[in-house]
């Protein structure tokens, strides 16, 4: 039995006959962030790398509550009136998530794409908003630069140098209601309205392998799944990359997106002259020292709740498709001598005026 | 040469065996990833090695003033430099050394014990059995199983030498 549906678009696409729109968006971001060229767009810089706490996760924890509470707070609604929380982070078995939240009483569908969640929580929440199945969702991430370090890679304090490639994970968690009506006499609301911005559709990527193994050099892994749903979403929807003012991908940093401009004018698709990437704007790499750019979950995340919301409600950009990208590895599977895969996940971004 | 033709993005994307086309693509990102100049490197270690070379022989000579034997004033020596590494480490003094000298500060003991005492910070809040105690060795675990282990090698083959009247 095939399904009558007017929002399938071509293979990998979903195009909303209602579109949900953002109730409100938060970001709380870690002092290096708050130092860098994005620092005035942040809801809260906090300058406590460890958020109050005793260690780094418990810190990635407090900071996703602050998240949540923020959202709510700035969309004029309370914690019951919120249906699901659709949200993950990096940590092993979402440790971040799960207790960050587990005080606010939502039910929680969790979800995994590595520095690709903040678009995967989005997708889903949007969809779930516009299928009926809620009134109010909220879509959230984060990461943390020390418990990534931690996780992944040495523990903090260990003395090694990072390659030129090598992105830094970013300290921050960004978090969206979706609905559909933005709230009038709310926080968000009188900043943004009578601008709206409206998810119009989604792209849900694939998992792509070019069989690289370098996880200092993930731009390069993740760009081959950057292009791969970027040029599917133009096919599904037959449209050109000038439809868009901005193409924002969440951390493929400069290597990546040299690699991503280059396959995707391979594929016949020109993005030089609207293609922007959030690692890369989020830091300075010749004061911070960050090289490549930033990453991590909560890169896509803070720059797309702080910065590009604002972009959009001042309607400096009017269409964006907001790409973040995950590297799908973990130490053991890099232990054992597994490439890294990539995914990426397109979220198309509209504004409207009421 | 074929073998050192440069990769286009298009040699990538037309390959039809995966295989090819993977190995394609990481020649071809090989091409674009910047590096550290490796000569720049090599002097930043050799100078920051030395350094802490020096410091060691300072304290050889310091220990041997003091009436210690040859053996007894390396042994002293070795502890100073781990005790100063560790200090360094905990005030965070010592990583930022390593970013700029490499295996200048790698190589020598006070890297073994830079690699020692970070995850000991790093694990603590893990319990002093479970964080501290299986954790502490995770970046120095190897050097000091393949140290041990190739002492022991070396041990069977002096041994056989011996028997065998060689030396």
């Amino acid at each position: 039995m095939t399904v009558e549906s007017n929002k399938l678009r071509g293979k990998q696409s979903i195009c909303f006959e209602n579109p949900p729109v953002i109730q409100s968006a938060a970001s709380i971001a870690g002092k290096m962030e708050g130092e860098g060229p994005l620092g005035s767009y942040f809801d809260v810089v906090e300058l406590d790398p460890m958020f109050g706490q005793t260690c780094w996760e418990e810190a990635e924890s407090k900071m996703m509550g602050m998240a949540v509470d923020t959202a709510i707070y700035k969309s004029g609604l309370t914690k019951k009136d919120i249906r699901y929380i659709v949200g993950g982070d990096l940590l092993g078995q979402l440790i971040a998530t799960s207790f960050g939240i587990e005080n606010f009483d939502i039910p929680l569908i969790g979800v995994y794409g590595a520095c690709s969640t903040m678009g995967e929580s989005m997708a889903v929440a949007s969809m779930l908003v516009e299928g009926g199945f809620a009134d109010h969702a909220i879509a959230i991430t984060s990461s943390h630069f020390a418990g990534a370090e931690k996780q992944f890679r040495f523990p903090l304090a260990y003395g090694n140098q990072r390659p030129l490639a090598a992105t830094w994970t970013v300290t921050g968690s960004g978090a969206v209601v979706i609905g559909h009506d933005v709230k009038k006499n709310s926080v968000f609301g009188k900043d943004f309205l009578p601008v709206e911005i409206r998810i119009k559709g989604v792209t849900i990527g694939k998992i792509t392998d070019f069989g690289l193994k370098d996880s200092l050099n993930m731009g390069a892994c993740m760009a081959p799944a950057a292009c791969s749903t970027i040029s599917q979403h133009f096919k599904d929807f037959a449209r050109q990359p000038g439809y868009y003012d901005r193409i924002i991908t969440g951390d493929l940093g400069m290597v990546g997106r040299d690699i991503l401009i280059d396959l995707l004018k391979d594929e016949g698709y020109d993005i030089t002259s609207n293609y922007m990437d959030c690692g890369i704007e989020i830091y300075d790499p010749e004061v911070q020292d960050t090289h490549s750019g930033g990453s991590g979950c909560g890169c896509s995340a803070i720059t797309l709740c702080g910065y590009i919301l604002q972009k959009m409600r001042k309607k400096q950009w009017n269409r964006v498709l907001f790409v973040p990208t995950g590297a799908l590895l973990s130490t053991v599977s890099y232990n054992e001598g597994q490439s890294v895969p990539g995914i990426a996940h397109a979220v198309i971004l509209e504004t409207s005026e009421v | 040469m074929a073998e050192n033709k440069k990769v286009t993005v298009s040699d990538v994307t037309h390959e039809k065996n995966q295989q090819e086309r993977d190995k394609l693509y990481n020649k071809y990102v090989k091409q674009v990833t910047p590096k550290h100049n490796p000569w720049l490197n090599l002097i930043q270690a050799y100078l920051v090695g030395g350094i802490i070379c020096c410091i060691g022989q300072a304290f050889i000579n310091f220990y041997k003033n003091q009436g210690a034997d040859k053996e007894l004033a390396a042994a002293y020596t070795t502890a100073s430099l781990v005790l100063i590494a560790v200090l360094l480490t905990g005030f965070n003094v010592y990583q930022k050394l390593a970013k700029f000298a490499g295996a200048g500060s790698v190589v020598p003991i006070t890297g073994f014990a830079n690699s020692v005492a970070a995850p000991a910070i790093e694990f603590k809040k893990e319990g002093q059995v479970f964080g501290i105690g299986c954790k502490i060795f995770t970046i120095a675990g190897p050097v000091i199983l393949y140290g041990i282990f190739s002492s022991w090698l070396l041990g069977i083959i002096y041994w056989l030498l011996k028997i065998c009247k060689i030396i």
